[in-house]
Order: C-alpha cells, then sequence, then structure tokens
C-alpha cells in the first residue's frame, strides 16, 4: 500500500485543484457581472451628465435631442414595489406564522407544497396574468367608481407583483419562527399569556432579523422584477403619485433599450448598462444587509437548516 | 350565568381583561388564517383563470367544404374554395395545394369535398370569443353550422408545428425543443460546477475569510436579479466572445451561471446533513479526503444534490428576462437542431404571443402556460418525491 501513496498523492492534489477553480468560478461571475455592466455604463456617462441621469426628470431616448434622466424611472420602480411588500408583507408574514405556529402537522404538510407551486409558477405566466385579467379588472372596478385608470396601471403590476413574493416571505418567515426555540414559548405561556400574546410579544421580536430579512430579499426580489412589468406596465417615464395612471420601471427601460434595433454603442443602448448598474448596486446592498441579519440570527440561536 | 359572574369575581385570581384577550388572540389567529386562505384563493383562482382560458386552444374548428383542384388553382390557391366559404379556410392550408398535387396528381382536375382547418376568426366565433368577422361571414358560417359542416378536432398543430404569423397554424414545438437545447447546455454547464464547488466549501475549504468570501458571493448570487445576468450574458458571450445571438449556447451558459447558486446551496446543504462519523469511519481505515468524500460522503448526498438540481433545472425553464435581453424572443418558425442556430423556449414563445394583437393568441398564450405549468409542477413534484423517498434519518 505504501508505494501507491505517492500516486494517491499527486490525484489528490490534481482533484483538490479543480475543486478550487470550480469554487472560484462563481467569484469570477460576480465580478464580470459587475464589470461588464460598469465598463459599458462608463462609455453611456462619457456621452451623458450622470448628475441629469439622476436628478433630472425627462427620458426621452430614440430621438434625436435624447435626454435621459431617470427620476420618473424610479418614482415608478419605487411605486409597484411599494404596492407589492403593502400586499406581500402582511400576508406573507401571517401566513408564516399560521403555518408555524397554530397549523397541524398534517395540514402544514398539505399547505407547504401549495406555497412552494406559487414560488414555482414562473413569472411570464404572472405577466400574462396581469396583462389580461387584473388589469382589465382594475379598469372596470375603477370605471364603476367613476375613475379613469390606465391599462397598464403601477397598481396592476404591484398586486400581482405582491402575490409572487408572498411565498418569498412565507417560506424564509416561517423557517426563522419554527427555529425560535420551544423554551421561549413555554416560559411565556407558563407566565399566563396566551398563544396570541406569545407570538406577538416573545416569538415575533425573536425572530424580527429574519423577518427582516425576509423583506429585504423580497424587496430586492421585486426590484428586479421584470416580467410582469415588461407585460404590464407602461413604457413611458411618468413622473406621477397616482397609481392608477401607466408607470414604468428600470426593468422595463433596460428590456426595452436592448430589444430594437439601435446599434450598441448609441446611447440609447447604453442607458440600458446604466440602469443596470443602479439596479445592480441597491440589490446588492439589500442583499448583504439580508445575509448579514440571517446570520446573526443564525450564530444566535445556533441554527443550521436556514 | 348570573352565578358564574359571581364566582369569577369572587376568585382572586379572575383577571378581568381576560375575556378580551381570548377574543384578541382568537382575531389574530383569524387574520393569519385567512391571510394564508387568501394565498390559495388566489393559486386556485388563477390557476382556473388560465386552464379556462387555454382549455379552448386544444380544440380547434375545421369546416367541411368543396376543393377544386385545377391548373388555375394550383397557380391562385385562394379560388380552390367556393368564393362564399374563401375567407373561412385558413390560409396556410391553401398554401399547401400545390404540394399536395405535386404528392398526389390524381387530385389534378377534381373536386372533392374536404375537412379543412379553418381560418382563426372562425374559430373564435364559433368558440363564442371575441372575432372580427364581417356579417356576411358570419351568415356563411352559421349556414355552415346548419348543414353540420363544421366540427372541434384535437389541435394537433399546436404540438407538432413551431411559431407561426397564423394564429391557426401557430404551435409550440419549436420552442420545446429550444427549452430542451437549452437546458442541456444550462445542466451540462452548471451541475458539474456546482457540485464541485459545493464539494471544495464542505468538505475542503477551512473557514477562513477566503472561504467567507466565496460563501457571501454564492448568496449574493442566488439574490441577483435575473435580468441582470441577461446583461452580463449580452456584453460577455455575445460582444466579447461572438457567440451567436439568439442560440441555445448563449442561453444555456447564462441560465447556467444563474443556476449555480441554486445547485451549490443545496447540494451543501445535502452534504452537511451525512454524519461526521462516516467520514470518520473512512479515515480510521485509512482512506485519503478524495477517497472518502468520492467513495462514501457523496453517494449519501446525492439524492440531495438530485433534488437541488432539479429545481434548479425547473427555475432556468421558467426563466424569460435574461433570455430577451440575448435575444432569445425572435420569431423562429422552424425548430434549431444545432446550438448555435437561432431559437426560442417556451417562456420566450409565451411571452411573444401574449403580444400579438390578434384574440386567437390568447388562448394559445394560455394552452402554452398550461404545458409549461404541467412540466414545472411534475419536475417539482419529482424533487418532492425524490426527497421524501431518499430522505435518511441518521
Amino acid at each position: 500500500m505504501l508505494f501507491k501513496t505517492s500516486r494517491n498523492q499527486y490525484t489528490e492534489n490534481i482533484l483538490k485543484l479543480l475543486l478550487i477553480i470550480a469554487a472560484t468560478i462563481s467569484i469570477i461571475t460576480t465580478f464580470a457581472i459587475l464589470f461588464s455592466i460598469i465598463f459599458e455604463a462608463i462609455e453611456f456617462f462619457e456621452m451623458r451628465s450622470f448628475w441629469y441621469f439622476i436628478t433630472g426628470t425627462e427620458w426621452s431616448p430614440g430621438i434625436e435631442d435624447s435626454k435621459f434622466g431617470a427620476v420618473p424611472i424610479f418614482a415608478g420602480t419605487f411605486m409597484i414595489t411599494i404596492i407589492a411588500m403593502l400586499i406581500a408583507v402582511p400576508i406573507g408574514l401571517c401566513s408564516a406564522i399560521y403555518m408555524s405556529e397554530y397549523a397541524s402537522h398534517t395540514i402544514r404538510n398539505l399547505l407547504k407544497p401549495m406555497l412552494e407551486i406559487l414560488a414555482g409558477i414562473p413569472t411570464v405566466v404572472y405577466g400574462f396574468f396581469a396583462a389580461l385579467t387584473i388589469a382589465p379588472l382594475i379598469v372596470e372596478l375603477c370605471e364603476y367608481f367613476n375613475l379613469e385608470a390606465s391599462f397598464n396601471s403601477a397598481l396592476a403590476c404591484g398586486i400581482v407583483m405582491g402575490i409572487m413574493i408572498i411565498p418569498v416571505i412565507s417560506s424564509l418567515s416561517d423557517d426563522v419562527i419554527r427555529a425560535v426555540p420551544d423554551s421561549q414559548r413555554r416560559a411565556s405561556l407558563a407566565l399566563g399569556m396566551n398563544m396570541g400574546e406569545t407570538i406577538v410579544a416573545v416569538v415575533l421580536p425573536a425572530a424580527m432579523p429574519g423577518i427582516i430579512s425576509a423583506t429585504l430579499l423580497g424587496l430586492s426580489k421585486a426590484l428586479g422584477e421584470t416580467m410582469i412589468v415588461v407585460m404590464a406596465a407602461g413604457l413611458r417615464a411618468n413622473l406621477t403619485w397616482n397609481p392608477l395612471d401607466d408607470m414604468t420601471t428600470v426593468t422595463v427601460r433596460i428590456v426595452d433599450a436592448l430589444v430594437g434595433d439601435h446599434a450598441f454603442d448609441s446611447p440609447d443602448t447604453l442607458s440600458a448598462f446604466a440602469l443596470g448598474l443602479v439596479l445592480f448596486v441597491v440589490t446588492l446592498l439589500l442583499n448583504v444587509i439580508s445575509l448579514t441579519l440571517i446570520r446573526k440570527f443564525k450564530q444566535k440561536y445556533k441554527v443550521n437548516t436556514l | 350565568m348570573n352565578k358564574k359572574i359571581t364566582i369569577y369575581s369572587e376568585n382572586p385570581f379572575y383577571d378581568k381583561s381576560l375575556k378580551t384577550r381570548h377574543m384578541k388572540a382568537t382575531i389574530f389567529k383569524m387574520v393569519t388564517l385567512s391571510s394564508l386562505l387568501f394565498s390559495l384563493g388566489f393559486l386556485i383562482f388563477f390557476l382556473s383563470d388560465i386552464v379556462i382560458k387555454g382549455l379552448p386552444a386544444f380544440q380547434q374548428t375545421y369546416i367541411q367544404v368543396d376543393v377544386t383542384y385545377n391548373e388555375k388553382t394550383v397557380k391562385s390557391t385562394r379560388k380552390a374554395v367556393n368564393k362564399e366559404y374563401r375567407r373561412l379556410v385558413s390560409r396556410s392550408w391553401l398554401r399547401t395545394i400545390p404540394q399536395q398535387v405535386i404528392d398526389n396528381p390524381n387530385l389534378m382536375n377534381t373536386k372533392i369535398k374536404l375537412w379543412i382547418l379553418a381560418d382563426d376568426q372562425v374559430d373564435q366565433y364559433l368558440k363564442g370569443h371575441h372575432h372580427n368577422l364581417k356579417p356576411k361571414y358570419i351568415q356563411s358560417v352559421d349556414n355552415l353550422v346548419k348543414n353540420n359542416a363544421t366540427k372541434l378536432r384535437f389541435n394537433i398543430i399546436f404540438f407538432t408545428r413551431g411559431d407561426s404569423k397564423i394564429p391557426e397554424y401557430a404551435g409550440i414545438k419549436s420552442a420545446v425543443i429550444g427549452s430542451i437545447l437549452t437546458l442541456i447546455v444550462t445542466m451540462v454547464v452548471a451541475f458539474p460546477i456546482a457540485v464541485m464547488t459545493a464539494i471544495y466549501l464542505e468538505e475542503f475549504a477551512a473557514d477562513n475569510l477566503w472561504t467567507q468570501f466565496i460563501e457571501i458571493n454564492i448568496n449574493n448570487l442566488a439574490a441577483i436579479p435575473s435580468i441582470l445576468f441577461g446583461l452580463l450574458g449580452l456584453a460577455v458571450f455575445i460582444n466579447l466572445f461572438g457567440l451567436p445571438r439568439s442560440s441555445p449556447l448563449v442561453g444555456g451558459l447564462t441560465l447556467a451561471i444563474m443556476t449555480l447558486p441554486i445547485i451549490i446551496i443545496s447540494s451543501r446543504a445535502a452534504l452537511r446533513s451525512v454524519p461526521d462519523n462516516i467520514r470518520q469511519a473512512g479515515y480510521g481505515l485509512g482512506l485519503t479526503k478524495i477517497q472518502v468524500v468520492k467513495d462514501h460522503v457523496f453517494p449519501l448526498a446525492f439524492p440531495g444534490v438530485m433534488t437541488g438540481s432539479i429545481i434548479g433545472l425547473a427555475q432556468a425553464m421558467g426563466e424569460t428576462a435574461p433570455l430577451i435581453i440575448i435575444g432569445m424572443v425572435a420569431f423562429i418558425p422552424d425548430s434549431p437542431n444545432s446550438i448555435m442556430q437561432a431559437a426560442t423556449v417556451m417562456p420566450a414563445q409565451i411571452f411573444t404571443w401574449a403580444g400579438m394583437p390578434e384574440r386567437a393568441y390568447v388562448e394559445k398564450t394560455a394552452a402554452g402556460i398550461m404545458v409549461l405549468l404541467t412540466i414545472l409542477i411534475s419536475l417539482n413534484a419529482m424533487a418532492i418525491y425524490l426527497r421524501k423517498k431518499f430522505e435518511v434519518k441518521w
């Protein structure tokens, strides 16, 4: 056996090297994304002013005197995301509370796959649903109340996007709430608190970092969501407070800039990379905060399952 | 009732707020339950909406009319059908007349009654949907219905043909083949890299700053908006490497990068669940680290790795946004037969159809969604089944 050791050592080292190379690919990918976006974005900012990009209120590509002020685009993204979060956070969190605290084992085993189905539906399907079912429904409802709604209303996108994010928030919150040690619940119940009070006063505060982390993850998903808004939101960069009006988002403008037949080095096309850079930076920030919070939670309660 | 109250009031431990507290707790429970029911209710509403919209697409209208085959009608195929019914038959069927005569010369100079695929407007009219038929054509369709000369047949065209600008002739086949080619590229690239990364991080890497950096990176990659992967694919694979636009190769590579973190995270969880005493026993027998991993730890973690890969595959299959960016939404009537040709994938086909103005494409879109969801749900069910079947309690 001894004489085989050196050969074993040799293959061992080669295999180990292969594994290290594989692990490095993920890092290369992140930097490739970052650099490919940054280089094109820099090219864009060499042609157009960065200051106008973040403060200008007119976005009119494709014409001779094209202007690239992204404020209305950010406003639209913001509006749709807020509507989505207003729906997803309460419903997702409450569903998670019911599943982890009240539901019996059988019901839980039945409900969890259902939510997983909801999570597995492709976003293009949600987009079709938003554009052909929810948007006309909202227009009809608004007509009933003598309001005027656009067929590309921010509200329709927001509602469907909110529903899309429910499983993201509920499944992570569910895991976090279940990770809160039972001893805390028992202590609270022993002091005479009932189930509802125990959840509100003891379990939720303990799980709060995880819940915030889930919310941030949902937020980052909402900001980067593309298909729903491409299919159901407007194209026009419209600065308004009215959720029934059509608004556009960062992702819609990225897609619109890149599917056309523009030359690759025109500002019209490159503006997509400038918007992509903003999206990357914001979601990266949200993800890092979210991951740090969940790490702290894990260390505090010593759980490995998250 | 009166008696009860006196008992309570005599009890020094009786908390007067108890009733409201319990009520509040019950209300809280009801609120949580109703929000869960809302999600499920939405799921049911959503699925039934899609099924109601999509189900009619699996049947298509055929009408029985006289077809004349002669020199004149081969040249100008419109004239093969009586003027009254000319607009009611599918244009794409008329185009096949010259080919039919070549295939079967006996047809020449005959007039036969045939069941022919109807125009999409006729189809929509008979299914009771919105249509643009002119009144005089409605009249002739009604005549056909009266003479029992219309019928609905199973829509085989939807599964055997590619995309078409003529709604009744549009099918999902080229998109399915495009999806398969793209996903093969994805899995061939992503699976080995992801599994190797997981093994390295879980079994070999020391817990130092570098490893933590890789870990944060992978978790972060899993949460990056998918459209940014499209920007990467466009800038690197197409502009830098010069790979063909719209090809399954570029689409597959882009999706592979997106699927990597999903497979890595689940493979790591699977490897972590293998207990340490298996490894200790291996070392005790004098095995090297690689041998322990290759022959003992990895085989035990394999079902978990497979589950994660199937879930990753399902996610890649439903992804559209990055593929739009790299041009996989093109109009593709013929199925691609290599990974370098222009292709489209199922979700991109759904997206294209959803943007078509003709009403007939709405049911096609919904039908495409039904096909896609069936595949995705069965993939996920398979993953859950694998997890349940091979789950080992240590």
